[in-house]
């Protein structure tokens, strides 16, 4: 297995608050791996740095061993590094096909794919994999009058739509019924497994990533605590101390 | 071309010449400082950006010049354009601007475009298209051999705004409406459950935005030149000063005022008169450029 | 539908091509319709499709016509002797040189224009909402200046272009309304297959969460120049042949108007309906007939009565007359609610 991103002593501030330190991370290619922390433990903050939102103070990230650290954020995706949002961010006022047809691969395209007219196979595609997320029967609604479990769905399926390299998740199951929380844990494996896509996940709930991840990072106030397997992250005391509030 | 490179020699040949530029630059400076701090007040207590800017200037100095055409003192001018603008903003907010503040913000733009067309085009009917000013029975003072020349009209005028100025601070910092003006600002859904009437609040600032202007407008008609058509260019050059200094930033808003002012005419001393217009939007164009480079740094855009 | 569709067009067509006859007396109002029309549906692939309301459509329009007609002299005469003499009669045109020069002329006014949209996009589109509308009406602003100060290209007295070949003053008239009629079916055929393919889903995106394009790897940049170049190039050919048809124009009330036909177009699209292919056509068409019906009964306080129009829809009625339909007739508007088996790759319109 190769890294496929890098990072490397990364520290980010905001004004005077120390949201990362010193962080150092690698994210193995066609893995999973897991990035775990209590609230504020500076995780959301991490992820930006890695796609771009804003710049770091120092350190570097590379992804496929390239610089990306000084990178805006379009071209960031441009590379197949792509990210959902904690908060949902889908085009409310499109129905699920369009939301999904929009999120073709525009960078594998030429312009003169780009003045084309999907394909039946891009739709295909597209119900396809809404059916995959259990999102069919909904396809033709409004996206913005889906419930937020439904919309994190979409956005899931979008992604998966844009054939991304590396899928970064930010709390993916936060919002969704804890009954279909299972099934969205098999999803996730086997877009891992079926698509080849790394997935690089943020996580509060212990039992999901514990279910998921080949190698778990945990961030407590902005600094890097612990990594390893699941079983090693379950059985360091650090990690129990610090969700607890022993820190 | 020659004639540029000869404006710059001048320059450098007459030193004294620089100094005087910059003291015709920053006296009206100060001007478009005032009427940018005016736009900064509605653009940060309730987030409309306001293109009828200049034309409220304008319609001030009308004011101020129908007053001096009846015979009234024009430094009796300056209240009265302030009342009466005041007035008309308040009129302004409750038909216009009330139903654009909750919406996006080109909704905003566009509305206040609009009204700075409809305002341009009734001072045209009112008044015609000539320029206008009022002639002030004072001294020009002379310095360094009758090289520089301050009309002691353009002292007056900037000084009464510098007053001006320093009353709407201080009536920011100590009012209770200063107080809930600026908490608005801060969040207005807060300040709304706190039992501020936002509503209030925003008619206040608007009709206070567009006094400033109104007496901004009185004190430009007694030392420089009006038009009814020249509300954009004093709107864009708002635009320029409260968008290089950011919101919030009364320094900076006094800082840029000037330097645009100074810019400005050392450009149409270069350039020549009729490029006047052009140096004011084209620092429009530059200013947005730096600020875009600086946000680019940040791996942000303006927005 | 499917049988009605091509007989719809193929009246519409029929129409157009015998407007100028059936109302005769009408026939530059027309013509100007017709500017509206291409304007208003340029401006609506920007501001409607792309979510980037521009104040400075305007500048293509006027930089389409300098270019048209400096071009136009250009192949004849020296440009800087011909302006300095302000249109005086010693500079004939043949029949040849006048179209070679007008054919020429609106070519280089729209790849020209698409040029400078290019350039300028790569300063104003790192700009977003509020601040893109005021860089852009700054820049037009800017232009109308600077032209009038170039003395190359007339100044502040603008150019005379020499007048169409023929004494008959009906056949230019009729020359400019197919000029104008052949550009805006174009555009209306171009913008028809546009809007369905998947630049048009991806510009689309842009409009409703540029941020969330961007995360997902659009190149919005790229997108952005592409569409405004694309709108540049009909304003610019438009611009070019006002230009040739208003014989005399100059660079602050003709050329690059911005207060008058620069905001009208955001009016005419407004009151159509935003981000349509009808919307700013309807708006055009229904702006222009009410100006031109109420213009002279206003006495003088018209363009007062531009300005509260302006207001008023903005404030009242911002949906326009297509965004107001979709609200009451959703189903005409392809809204599916409950799940239909049929979906086929039918564009949307």
């Amino acid at each position: 297995m190769t890294k496929i991103i890098e990072v490397n002593n990364v520290s980010k501030s905001y004004g005077g608050v120390k949201a990362n330190t010193d962080i150092s991370i690698e994210v193995q290619q066609g893995g999973i791996t897991g990035l775990i922390g209590p609230n504020g433990s500076g995780k959301t903050t991490l992820f930006n740095s890695i796609v771009g939102y804003h710049p770091i103070d120092s350190g570097s990230i590379r992804f496929e061993g390239k610089e990306i650290s000084k990178m805006q954020v379009q071209d960031i995706a441009r590379l197949g590094l792509l990210r959902t949002f904690q908060q949902t961010r889908i085009y409310g006022d499109m129905n699920c096909v369009e939301n999904m047809l929009i999120s073709m691969p525009h960078r594998k395209m030429t312009i003169r794919e780009a003045f084309t007219t999907n394909t039946r196979a891009d739709h295909d595609r597209a119900e396809h994999l809404l059916d995959f997320v259990g999102l069919y029967e909904k396809r033709f609604l409004r996206s913005g009058s889906l419930s937020f479990g439904q919309q994190k769905l979409l956005e899931f399926a979008m992604a998966l739509m844009n054939e991304p390299t590396v899928l970064l998740l930010d709390e993916p199951t936060a919002g969704i019924n804890p009954t279909l929380i299972n099934g969205l844990i098999d999803r996730l494996k086997r877009a891992n497994s079926e698509f080849g896509i790394t997935l690089f996940i943020i996580e509060h709930n212990m039992r999901v990533i514990m279910n998921m991840a080949d190698s778990i990072y945990c961030l407590a106030h902005g600094e890097l605590l612990a990594s390893g397997t699941p079983s090693e992250i379950q059985g360091d005391q650090r990690v129990v101390d610090a969700y607890l509030g022993a820190h | 071309m020659d004639q540029i490179i000869g404006n710059i020699g001048l320059l450098f040949e007459f030193p004294v010449v620089n100094l005087k530029i910059l003291l015709d630059g920053i006296m009206i400076g100060a001007l478009f400082a005032l009427a940018a701090y005016g736009l900064a007040l509605v653009w940060g207590v309730m987030n409309v950006k306001n293109l009828a800017q200049g034309d409220f200037v304008i319609a001030g100095g009308y004011v101020a010049w129908t007053l001096d055409q009846n015979g009234i003192h024009p430094f009796l001018g300056i209240p009265v354009a302030f009342i009466v603008m005041w007035i008309i903003g308040w009129i302004t907010y409750k038909l216009v601007i009330k139903r654009v503040i909750e919406r996006d913000l080109f909704t905003s733009l566009l509305a206040t475009f609009g009204l700075a067309i409809m305002f341009a085009q009734i001072l045209n009917l009112m008044f015609g298209s000539d320029t206008q000013s009022i002639q002030l029975d004072m001294p020009t003072l002379y310095f360094a051999d009758g090289f520089i020349d301050v009309p002691m009209s353009k002292l007056v005028g900037v000084v009464t705004a510098l007053c001006l100025a320093f009353g709407v601070i201080l009536f920011m910092k100590r009012s209770r409406m200063g107080q809930a003006i600026r908490a608005t600002a801060q969040d207005a859904r807060a300040a709304r459950v706190l039992g501020i009437d936002t509503d209030k609040v925003y008619a206040f600032t608007f009709s206070l935005n567009s006094a400033i202007c109104g007496a901004a407008g009185a004190i430009i008609v007694m030392a420089w030149v009006i038009q009814p058509f020249y509300g954009i260019t004093y709107s864009i050059r708002a635009f320029v000063i409260v968008t290089a200094a950011g919101l919030g930033n009364l320094p900076g808003v006094i800082a840029a005022g000037l330097g645009i002012g100074a810019l400005e005419q050392y450009g149409s001393h270069i350039f020549g008169i009729g490029y006047q217009q052009a140096i004011a939007v084209l620092l429009l164009l530059l200013v947005l450029f730096i600020r875009l480079l600086q946000q680019r740094r940040k791996r942000q855009v303006l927005q | 539908m499917t049988i009605l569709r091509p007989i719809f067009y193929l009246a519409l067509l029929a129409f157009i091509v015998a407007a100028p006859f059936i109302a005769p007396e009408f026939r530059t109002q027309l013509a100007t319709l017709w500017i509206f029309i291409i304007l208003s549906m340029t401006w609506d692939m920007t501001g409607g499709q792309m979510g980037y309301n521009s104040l400075g459509n305007i500048l293509f329009y006027g930089a389409g016509m300098y270019i048209a007609a400096v071009v136009g002299i250009a192949i004849v005469y020296n440009v800087g002797e011909y302006t300095n003499a302000a249109g005086g009669g010693i500079y004939k045109f043949t029949d040849t040189q006048y179209f070679l020069g007008m054919a020429l002329g609106l070519v280089a006014a729209g790849v020209l224009c698409a040029g400078i949209a290019w350039i300028l996009g790569y300063l104003l589109f790192g700009l977003r909402g509020p601040y893109f509308a005021i860089g852009t009406l700054g820049a037009a602003i800017a232009a109308g200046e600077l032209v009038s100060n170039w003395e190359w290209v007339g100044g502040g007295q603008g150019i005379a272009l020499p007048v169409y070949p023929g004494d008959d003053y009906e056949n230019a008239k009729l020359f400019f309304y197919y000029l104008f009629a052949i550009v805006g079916v174009i555009l209306f055929i171009f913008l028809r297959w546009f809007y369905s393919t998947r630049f048009a889903a991806a510009i689309n995106a842009i409009r409703d969460d540029e941020e969330k394009a961007e995360a997902m790897g659009l190149h919005t940049l790229r997108y952005k120049l592409i569409t405004w170049s694309i709108a540049a190039f009909f304003v610019g050919i438009a611009g070019g042949i006002s230009g040739y048809q208003l014989i005399h124009f100059e660079p602050l009330e003709t050329a690059f108007q911005t207060i008058n036909l620069g905001i009208f177009m955001v009016v005419c699209v407004l009151l159509g309906g935003k981000g349509t292919l009808w919307g700013p056509i309807i708006g055009a068409i229904l702006f222009h007939v009410v100006k031109e019906v109420t213009w002279n009964y206003l006495l003088g306080w018209q363009w007062v009565a531009l300005g509260a129009l302006i207001v008023i829809t903005v404030v009242y009625f911002q949906d326009g007359l297509m965004g107001w339909l979709a609200r009451v007739k959703p189903e005409w508007f392809g809204e599916r609610v409950m799940e239909k088996p049929d979906m086929v790759a039918e564009p949307a319109e």
